[in-house]
């Protein structure tokens, strides 16, 4: 506990040390912003045009393939300001700077976590609340503080799982340093797969996103049910609700894998 | 040296013996016992083929340092020094042998042991690029929690000694390597670490600079008591330092004990320097040889163990002496004769590497 008390305040150290190196290039950080402002509307917009020409989308209607746009794009825009350099972790590796973090009393994980934070990455977040309250508006679904709070939940679980999937490409790369184009084709890829609803895919593809790469539990299988509908690989109810426990092991399962990679660091000779 | 052997009791002074007991004792801060490591590595031999070998970076070296001690740790290039550095601040995990510093073991600990030790790699920074050195110094004081009116004496100390007044609201690429050097060792010591280790800190200094990081390093020692381990290929360094010097090659230790010993240890020779009235054949004569003439001046060589009065007097009885003066063995020559005496010399990796099957 006291480990990830640690973690944290280090975390939130050297996030400042990059905020305020960030500042130092303020014509870049406002570049970057506007341009990662304006891809993600284009996605968006991309829904749109398509329902300017139909009303439903495999069976789904505008305002439900906004709420899937919505809730993966906040749990990926979570998972990317928190862990978002991840994929960056093969670069350290290989020219040996992770020695020098290494050396300071804040766990590494804390640190690669925090290493080169952005906080334009926020934008993602802001612009995935904004469409779900759109989404909202148009569904009026007459939900109950309950289904409100699960959505939040699915938000929630959705960002972890993302989170260990970026964590577990980074704990990859300690062996295999070029690992990074992998894990964003899993992570970014997988977002833009969980924007549409499961019905527009083949089953032979849902099924590897459900029991291969977890990804429908981000939000897919929870969101299903919130919308009552059928799951089109026709599992059992409860599985609906195993988003948390999918988030649990897969956590657990990226910590075991980089205490295994941190052992393995090798350096560079020097 | 004599202060080391004080501890090790019954386990005798013999310095060319890396090995000791390891008495546990609160003073022993450094304990090393069979350490090792393997690399394995993988090689292109042939258009696609490639073979499996392991280097042995360090290959079972055992020592011991004790709280207050300056050690200076020297030898070729690819010897086994920055790895055995790596592995004593828990950035490398060791592949076998044991290894404790201030009882804790830098592997499982090491965020623990962080606290208490300072590193600077000459090759690599920890300060923040794009940021005045001054708030990579701040930085230091909250991850570390230093109080507050101790940070800001160690920082006034370091700032005045390593002469860093101008420099602190300088953005840190702006520095030059010198500059950025004395901004890292500074860095690495305001948490008040009881070790410090410095691989290379000199390197690429001037001597103006490499003065004042020496002199630094002496008072730090001295003043404060803090353990000292440096790899260095400027053997000035250690001769003003250290008291004691460690020689490793091929991952293992070659020598562990003080610098007349080193002379010793590595057959080391003095020269006695002859200006004769006129010229002559070499001079031949008992206990020294000859090892060059010029003119009317010869340079003899003997052992550096033997007195040279003996000498002086058996030259000045048969030959028609002028005037003549002493050289002390250089220790660059002592230590490349230790190398190439250490096996077959030559370029190869210094490492011992052998191809593993499979
Ligand atoms: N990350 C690594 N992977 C593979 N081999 C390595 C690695 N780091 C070091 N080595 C090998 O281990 C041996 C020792 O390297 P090390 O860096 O410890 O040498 P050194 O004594 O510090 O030399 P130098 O004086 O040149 O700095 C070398 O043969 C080197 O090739
Ligand atoms: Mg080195």
């Amino acid at each position: 506990m006291v480990k990830v008390l640690d973690g944290l305040r280090g975390y939130g150290l050297i996030v400042g040390m990059w905020f305020r190196s960030t500042l130092a290039y303020r014509a870049s950080f406002l570049l970057t912003t506007l341009g990662n402002a304006i891809t993600s509307w284009l996605e968006f917009a991309g829904i749109l045009i398509i329902f300017s020409h139909v009303d439903q989308l495999g069976g789904f209607s505008v305002g439900e393939v906004a709420l899937m746009y919505a809730t993966a794009s906040c749990s990926l825009g979570l998972a990317d300001l928190f862990l978002g350099n991840m994929d960056q972790l093969g670069a350290r590796v290989r020219d040996g700077s992770v020695d020098t973090m290494l050396i300071r009393p804040v766990p590494l994980f804390a640190q690669v976590a925090a290493d080169r934070f952005v906080l334009r990455r926020v934008g993602r977040i802001v612009q995935g609340l904004l469409v779900l309250g759109w989404a909202l508006a148009q569904l009026r679904p007459g939900w109950s503080v309950l289904e409100y709070a699960l959505l939040a939940g699915v938000i929630v679980c959705g960002a972890a799982i993302f989170g260990a999937l970026w964590a577990l490409g980074g704990a990859f790369q300690f062996w295999a340093q070029d690992a990074a184009q992998v894990q964003n084709s899993v992570t970014y890829g997988g977002n833009r797969l969980l924007q549409y609803p499961p019905t527009i895919y083949g089953t032979e593809l849902v099924r590897g996103v459900t029991y291969v790469v977890p990804l429908a539990f981000v939000n897919w299988v929870p969101l299903l049910r919130l919308l009552d509908r059928d799951d089109p690989l026709g599992l059992p109810g409860w599985v609906d609700f195993l988003s948390p426990l999918v988030a649990v092991v897969m956590c657990a399962l990226t910590a075991l894998l980089w205490r295994v990679g941190v052992r393995s660091y090798r350096s560079t000779g020097s | 040296m004599d202060g080391m052997a004080a501890s090790d009791g019954m386990d005798g002074t013999d310095g060319m013996d890396g090995t000791r007991g390891t008495v546990a004792g609160g003073d022993e801060l450094i304990v090393l016992e069979e350490l090792e490591k393997v690399f394995r590595v993988r090689r292109r031999a042939g258009r696609f083929r490639r073979t499996r070998s392991e280097v042995r970076a360090v290959n079972g070296i055992s020592f011991t340092v004790r709280r207050g001690e300056m050690v200076g740790y020297i030898g070729p290039n690819g010897a086994g020094k920055s790895t055995t550095i790596k592995m004593l601040t828990g950035i490398l995990t060791p592949s076998g042998g044991r290894l404790r510093v201030a009882g804790i073991d830098p592997q499982h600990e090491r965020t623990r042991l962080a606290r208490r030790i300072g590193v600077v790699f000459g090759q690599r920074t920890t300060l923040w690029w794009d940021l005045p050195l001054r708030d990579s110094y701040a930085l230091v004081r909250r991850m570390y929690r230093v109080p507050q009116a101790r940070f800001r004496e160690n920082l006034e100390r370091c700032v005045e000694l390593l002469d860093l007044a101008e420099l602190l609201e300088v953005p840190v690429r702006q520095l030059s390597l010198g500059q950025r050097m004395r901004g890292d060792i500074a860095a690495a010591l305001l948490h008040d670490p009881e070790v410090l280790y410095l691989d290379e800190p000199t390197i690429g200094l001037d001597v103006i600079s490499k003065a004042k990081v020496r002199s630094f390093l002496r008072e730090l020692n001295a003043e404060r008591g803090t353990t000292v381990l440096l790899t260095t290929h400027d053997l000035t360094d250690i001769e003003q330092l250290c008291r004691r010097v460690m020689v490793i090659d091929h991952g293992r230790l070659m020598y562990d004990g003080g610098l007349p010993g080193l002379y010793e240890a590595g057959a080391g020779e003095r020269q006695l320097v002859v200006d004769l009235e006129r010229e002559q054949p070499p001079i031949s004569v008992e206990g020294a040889r000859t090892v060059r003439v010029e003119g009317p001046r010869q340079w003899l060589a003997f052992p550096a163990k033997a007195s040279a009065a003996p000498l002086v007097a058996r030259v000045a009885a048969d030959y028609p002496l002028l005037d003549l003066s002493l050289r002390e063995p250089d220790i660059e020559d002592v230590i490349a004769r230790m190398y190439a005496s250490g096996d077959g010399g030559g370029d190869g990796p210094r490492a011992a590497e052998v191809p593993v099957a499979g």
